[in-house]
């Protein structure tokens, strides 16, 4: 069980929350530019780390907010959790 | 050494003489300078492509090189299961020729795999679901995959122990079952075919990673390993949930995603399940062992994973699911629990084919369905290593899909919550 720091509401089960991708992928502009190998790799290439790993998490159980989460793979303990657009 | 033949006659002389007279299954050989085809991960998927490319291509001088040992990794973590009820042509297409190479499987190696062909029973809780299996069941025909319709009445009958409670949460309208699915003994099945293809005079060298590609422009020529360089002809790489790692080390990026997927075991009872069950809704499927323990297959843990544990979320989650269906196992204690790492494709289809990079040749993704495929997912592999083309059977899982769009959507084919 994880237990994952809300930066709203607190440290909470990780059953409130849902994982919702790598963080950082970047939708590739503008459309009438981009060929199938670009789309492709936005689509489905993720770095699939093992170890550190920067993820987006919701808390859809509580304040339904996305926040960025830092978290090992291998370990699964979390350095540091962000509001999105913080720096 | 030459392989020991295993026998009824041979049981009865080693019986009558102490067990003095047994060698090693295989050998443990150093490894060499230079093969002709280089296999990474003595997985089920490693071994039985290296046993195919000896014995049907005829390929001679081949390495399989495993990081851990024979049967550490997923070969010795998954439940055991074996079924080609797919909805797709494409993939019931290879999964079946899995399933018809492990009904041979047993002779064909001299290894008993224990293949019990004991029916794989699908659950539908809801009409909606009975559709759905409805649908399925008429695809799966169509592709001449061996599956029933079954009535809640019917399957009563063959498994009186499930939940018929008029107040189940979960209530059984009926539901599906492939009479050639089952189980499989997943440590005789990796260990069968590390001596068969032993005895072809393939080198399998446990302990030995793989940290780095070797190569020459655009061509992939051989390997830094552990134990030291090796130079290769060609090179297949079967490393399921370490894929991405290795493609890392090899200078590209694959779409996969790495999961945990939880399994479990009772302690051992009186034999009370002689079949199968997988049911998405409860999240979780279960067989009986010889042993008499029940085997429990959880949902992925739904967050990237490399560690092969599995949450407890998700373990609560498989067995509130599991003693719904069966009432009469909520007193059981669990005698272990653990997770392989699985590797998840977007379109829950494994890749077959040539990498990005020349030389090197890909099995991997397929996620959670890994052991039922290993003949197939050996077979295919090691076409491509002899002949450098695609069997007719892998093409549609080239790694291409994924930039021509022609995705083969297995989610519920999988059969498991993820």
């Amino acid at each position: 069980m994880l237990k994952i720091d809300c930066p709203w509401c607190g440290p909470r089960g990780e059953n409130e929350f849902t994982y919702g991708g790598e963080a950082g992928t970047v939708r590739p502009i503008p459309a009438t530019a981009i060929d199938d190998a670009i789309w492709a790799r936005y689509l489905y290439i993720r770095r699939n780390e093992k170890g550190a790993h920067r993820e987006l998490w919701c808390h859809s159980g509580g304040c339904k907010q996305w926040f960025v989460m830092l978290r090992d793979t291998v370990t699964h303990a979390i350095a540091a959790i962000e509001k999105i657009g913080s720096p | 050494m030459t392989t020991t033949r295993y026998s009824f006659r041979r049981i009865l002389r080693e019986g009558l003489s102490g067990h003095r007279g047994w060698t090693p299954a295989w050998r443990s050989p150093e490894l060499k300078k230079h093969y002709d085809a280089v296999i990474i991960g003595g997985g089920g998927h490693g071994l039985a492509t290296a046993y195919y490319l000896t014995k049907n291509h005829n390929v001679r001088n081949v390495a399989v090189l495993e990081r851990g040992w024979i049967g550490g990794g997923n070969s010795g973590r998954n439940t055991t299961i074996v079924r080609s009820n797919y909805f797709f042509p494409e993939s019931a297409r290879v999964y079946d020729l899995a399933l018809r190479l492990y009904e041979g499987l047993a002779a064909d190696i001299n290894f008993n795999i224990m293949l019990s062909q004991r029916g794989l029973l699908t659950l539908a809780h809801d009409e909606h679901q009975m559709e759905m299996a409805r649908r399925s069941v008429n695809a799966m025909l169509i592709n001449g995959i061996d599956v029933e319709l079954l009535d809640a009445a019917q399957i009563k009958a063959e498994v009186p122990l499930l939940n018929f409670a008029p107040d189940a949460r979960f209530p059984i309208h009926g539901g599906y079952v492939q009479r050639r699915g089952g189980v499989a003994r997943h440590d005789a099945v990796v260990w069968g075919y590390a001596r068969g293809a032993d005895a072809l005079g393939v080198d399998i060298i446990q302990g030995c990673e793989v940290t780095g590609f070797r190569m020459d422009g655009e061509r992939v020529i051989g390997l830094d390993t552990s134990h030291g360089p090796v130079d290769a002809g060609v090179i297949g790489m079967a490393v399921a949930g370490h894929s991405g790692v290795l493609a890392a080390k090899a200078g590209f990026q694959l779409p996969i995603l790495s999961y945990a997927l939880q399994a479990m075991v009772s302690e051992p009872i009186k034999p009370v399940l002689d079949t199968v069950i997988m049911s998405a809704s409860t999240g979780a499927y279960v067989s009986q062992s010889d042993k008499g323990e029940l085997v429990i297959g959880a949902g992925l843990d739904l967050y990237p994973s490399y560690a092969q544990r599995g949450n407890l979320p998700t373990t609560q989650n498989v067995l509130a699911g599991l003693v719904e269906m069966f009432p009469s196992f909520r007193r059981l204690k669990l005698m272990r629990q653990w997770a392989g790492i699985v590797d998840v494709c977007w379109d829950y289809s494994p890749i077959i084919g040539p990498a990005p990079i020349d030389g090197l040749f890909l099995n991997c993704g397929w996620g959670t369905g890994g052991f039922k495929a290993i003949p197939a997912g050996g077979y295919l592999l090691a076409h491509l290593l002899a002949t450098g083309q695609h069997h007719a059977f892998s093409a549609p899982f080239d790694l291409r899909r994924f930039e021509t769009g022609a995705l083969i959507d297995e989610a519920a084919g999988a059969g498991i919550a993820h």
